[in-house]
């Protein structure tokens, strides 16, 4: 941790985005995790995605669990609704308050003990449930706060600090989020904003459950030869399938590509996501394909990363539900107490 | 871009913006954070060592160091509430030299050692003589200088009102050099060069000046002379006593300091209608814009573009001048050139008039067959490394040898002559300079402190208390400006960011996790794709936006990418040694003193 704050000053370029916010303004307290923990990455990549994205800082719900990741909403969108709750109960948090208010943007930030041991079950659910929300998981497959216990998604073979192999087999969360019905899923590593941040921003953009695996080293208990979580590893095993390079509708075309070396996914909202192929051809809008190309990464040693799985036309809870189209919050007196005649309406349905 | 070679003693040297901008390279950041510690002695002797008159120039100097100073790069004027402004370090000086430990000074200033048989002969008593005198006195040199004037000091005496700088200052500094010992003051005007030659001086020193103040050329000058004062003698008149009196309305011409010295004297002598008239623009004067302040707040209105064409008289006695309008006008390549604007003339009455507009150096004294070569220009022709003339014995020194300019210069130009001096003794090439002495150590004193106060401040800059105007005009040996008092000098002084504590990065221990990047306040680190230098600065996080200032590049990255970050914005707060994990920043306090005659031998 620091001792002194950020500084308030700050590059005299640092320019306003469309809401009226500099980049700063999306920052919170200064980071009290190790140096070098690859969630403070994260963390910037959050603020940065949200200052591009012009998003008002009070609208923005950020929710986490336990553990060194479910600290990190601290340090970034100190401007923004915050809730840190029992360990792995997250999700259903989320899920109630995304019920009660569909207007805000949801974030929900776990990390690998939170979201793959305590919390696997909650996780399951809100993917099968559909909630519109940006769900990070910052992954470094050990149980930093405790001093580096192998945790469920650490690789089975990978040594600990200790010089003990894993003899379990992982959960892969990316894998497990497509089965149980996530709409937008992704993959990335903290040493990667150029990849990453894009990612969070389509994310955030998406109008269903999106789920994003972010492996992020811990320099203190898994950032060592041996590991399949260390910034060395990951770099050399990164096998990036594509790069959002913009997102239509929000940003002008910047660049231009030879024809066939961009994928075009046009999402139900009419934004659309332009792809930028990295090597194989890959399309992330066909579900089986891309539970097995994960597989077969898994099989190779891959880290495969990118957008993996997106589904352009979306359902989310509310609609299961068939909710009202407003935030709970803003129904008056007439809406919540309609009077006798529709009491005795709803009471003659069930006779 | 290839890495930056940090062993290159002027690469951390320029990140010091206030000390490379220094012409005597004096250890700002240093001296200030000593300051704010209360060890006003410390910081006295630190700047002592560099520039020899701490307590004059903290009241007087040119500071080049402020418009250099950082601080006025990275303010944000929400933040602070004010005008982006640099680090008030001149009057920072004043504040080590006012509460400095007066005895323990005195008692702990060098003594001369045995005479070495050597003797230096140094002409003009003013700042440059003074510093070569001193630098070379403790090597056991006789020096002799000769002034003109009955004490020692020259301009600084002379030309500087007493309410700017009062004479127990001047005394006292003087006097430490004096009191060194092998240091003889003679007197005495010297009017040839070739009888000071004669005498058998291992080496002379000229530190004459620029002692002639350039003469207004208008029909009525001669006519009306007894009201017509030029502005260097007429001050040097003031500070003697000679001069107690000047006329009710004053007419100072002229837009440089010597002007405002001229000006804000004639208020407290009795001119009640002082107004500056100068030829050019107000924003083109060549005063300091502090000092054309302090004009502007004793009731002296400045009036530009007025060139003056006649002094009118009556009976022998001035009744005013007459100036001609003009404006200024640009040619294609930008040369600005006044022209009569057309507009009728203006004639302003006065009692007297101070001509200020300029001074000139006059060798009247250095006889032609003297072996010194002059260019076209009237100045010496010198060795710009060494200030050696073409007589192998005599060297140039301050005003004289460049022209005028500043104190601050003069000391600079005084230790280079010394080392010359010195080096030419004893029997080295003087053109072989000496490296500067540089020590460069980590700040860290636990896993997130630092031996200085990281965390800047947003304060905007401290003015300092002047005397209530009535009073400071009513008395002429009244020093105007009050100096910080240690409250208001501790809180100036946090707002220094030391950017002497450079940011040292040591590529192979990097492991690129971004971490000091993302807590980077001023977003001045980046990991990029190496490229040439233009394209760089426009591919970093932040623009780099300064040319002037260099980028940072540190290699030997596994991912064959290079660390870039640009020094121009940096607060030197050391985050990004506080959130690297494998100390690969580290926060190294780079101290840099000037080599002086006294190990001359230090090789490059």
């Amino acid at each position: 941790m620091t001792y002194i704050a950020k500084p308030r000053l700050h590059h005299p370029s640092l320019v306003k985005n469309k809401a009226g916010y500099t980049r700063r303004d999306y920052e919170g307290a200064v980071s009290t995790l190790c140096a070098g923990c690859g969630h403070d990455s994260i963390s910037a990549a959050i603020i940065q995605a949200s200052y591009e994205l012009d998003v008002l800082p009070h609208q923005i719900a950020k929710l986490s669990g336990i553990g060194c990741s479910s600290k990190s909403p601290t340090y970034f969108l100190g401007a923004s609704h915050g809730f840190n709750t029992v360990h792995g109960r997250m999700p259903s948090v989320m899920t109630g308050a995304n019920l009660a208010n569909r207007n805000l943007v949801y974030m929900g930030v776990s990390g690998d003990g939170d979201s793959a041991s305590i919390g696997l079950g909650q996780f399951a659910h809100i993917m099968r449930r559909g909630v519109n929300m940006t769900y990070i998981v910052m992954n470094n497959g050990v149980y930093g706060l405790t001093k580096g216990q192998f945790s469920a998604t650490a690789d089975k073979g990978s040594i600990s600090k200790k010089g003990v192999a894993n003899s379990e087999e992982p959960i892969d969360l990316v894998s497990l989020a497509i089965l149980m019905g996530a709409t937008f899923v992704g993959r990335s590593f903290s040493g990667d904003k150029h990849q990453l941040v894009p990612l969070i921003k389509a994310a955030m953009a998406h109008k269903g459950a999106a789920f994003l695996d972010v492996i992020s080293p811990c320099v203190a208990f898994n950032n060592h030869p041996g590991s399949t979580k260390s910034y060395d590893y990951v770099r050399e095993h990164n096998e990036a399938l594509n790069r959002i390079d913009f997102i239509e509708g929000r940003e002008a075309i910047t660049a231009s590509y030879d024809p066939g070396t961009l994928t075009t996914v046009r999402q139900h909202d009419g934004s659309i996501l332009r792809l930028r192929k990295l090597g194989e051809d890959y399309d992330p809008s066909d579900k089986v394909a891309a539970m097995k190309r994960v597989q077969e990464g898994e099989a190779d040693g891959e880290v495969v990363t990118g957008l993996l799985y997106v589904d352009p036309a979306p359902r989310d809870l509310h609609h299961h539900l068939n909710t009202i189209d407003v935030a709970l919050n803003t129904l008056g007196d007439a809406e919540l107490c309609p009077g006798p005649a529709a009491l005795d309406r709803i009471n003659a349905s069930l006779r | 871009m290839k890495p930056t070679d940090i062993a290159n003693p002027d690469y951390f040297h320029k990140v010091v913006d206030c000390q490379w901008a220094c012409p005597a390279h004096t250890p700002v950041p240093e001296y200030i954070r000593l300051i704010a510690h209360g060890r006003y002695s410390d910081a006295y002797m630190i700047n002592w060592k560099s520039n020899v008159f701490p307590g004059i120039l903290g009241r007087t100097c040119d500071r080049p160091c402020e418009p250099a100073c950082r601080r006025s790069r990275v303010e944000d004027e929400h933040l602070v509430k004010g005008k982006k402004e640099p680090v008030a370090i001149c009057r920072l000086k004043r504040v080590a030299a006012d509460y400095k430990d007066d005895d323990g000074i005195k008692a702990g200033m060098p003594k001369a050692p045995a005479k070495n048989g050597k003797r230096i002969a140094c002409i003009g008593g003013g700042p440059s003589s003074l510093t070569v005198a001193r630098d070379l006195a403790v090597l056991g040199y006789e020096i002799v200088i000769y002034d003109q004037d009955p004490k020692l000091g020259g301009f600084i005496r002379t030309q500087i009102p007493h309410f700017r700088l009062p004479e127990s200052v001047i005394d006292e500094e003087v006097g430490y050099i004096v009191d060194i010992g092998n240091i003889e003051f003679r007197h005495k005007k010297v009017d040839s060069l070739k009888a000071v030659l004669a005498e058998d001086y291992d080496a002379v020193f000229v530190g004459s000046g620029a002692p002639r103040g350039r003469d207004l050329d208008v029909p009525g000058r001669k006519e009306a002379a007894t009201n017509i004062h030029i502005g260097l003698d007429w001050l040097s008149s003031v500070s003697f006593g000679h001069i107690s009196k000047v006329g009710k309305r004053v007419i100072v011409l002229g837009g440089g300091n010597t002007a405002m010295d001229c000006c804000r004297t004639a208020r407290r002598l009795g001119g009640s209608d002082v107004k500056v008239i100068v030829r050019s623009g107000f924003e083109e004067m060549k005063a300091s814009p502090w000092e054309k302040e302090d004009a502007m707040g004793e009731d002296i209105p400045i009036l530009n573009m007025l060139v003056p064409k006649e002094v009118t008289h009556k009976n022998g006695k001035i009744t005013g001048v007459l100036f001609e309008k003009v404006k200024a006008e640009y040619d294609a390549k930008g040369r600005r050139s006044l022209v009569p604007s057309g507009e009728p003339d203006e004639h302003h009455e006065c009692d007297d008039v101070l001509v200020a507009i300029g001074q000139e150096n006059a060798f009247p004294w250095i006889e032609s067959d003297a072996g010194i070569e002059f260019d076209k220009w009237g100045l010496p022709k010198l060795n710009e490394t060494t200030f050696g003339s073409s007589h192998p014995k005599v060297f140039f020194g301050g005003d004289a040898a460049f022209g005028p300019k500043n104190i601050i210069w003069a000391a600079a130009h005084g230790h280079d002559a010394a080392i010359s001096i010195h080096k030419m003794l004893i029997g080295e090439n003087p053109e072989e300079r000496p490296a500067p002495g540089v020590n460069i150590a980590s700040q860290k004193m636990g896993i997130h402190e630092w031996s200085y106060d990281n965390a800047p401040t947003i304060d905007h800059r401290l003015k300092v208390p002047h005397r209530p105007k009535k009073e400071a005009l009513k008395d002429i040996m009244a020093e105007v400006e009050l100096g910080f008092d240690p409250q208001l000098a501790f809180k100036e002084a946090q707002r220094c960011l030391n950017c002497d504590v450079q940011t040292v990065f040591t590529g192979t221990l990097c492991i690129e996790c971004d971490a000091c990047v993302d807590i980077c306040p001023m977003d001045c680190i980046t990991f990029a794709q190496n490229g040439e230098e233009k394209d760089l600065r426009t591919r970093l996080l932040a623009p780099a936006m300064n040319p002037t200032q260099d980028l940072y590049i540190g290699g030997d990255l596994k991912t064959q990418r290079v660390m870039v970050k640009d020094e121009d914005v940096c607060l030197h707060c050391g985050l990004c040694a506080e959130r690297c994990p494998t100390g690969a920043w580290d926060m190294r306090k780079y101290y840099m003193e000037m080599t002086q005659a006294e190990h001359a031998c230090r090789k490059q």
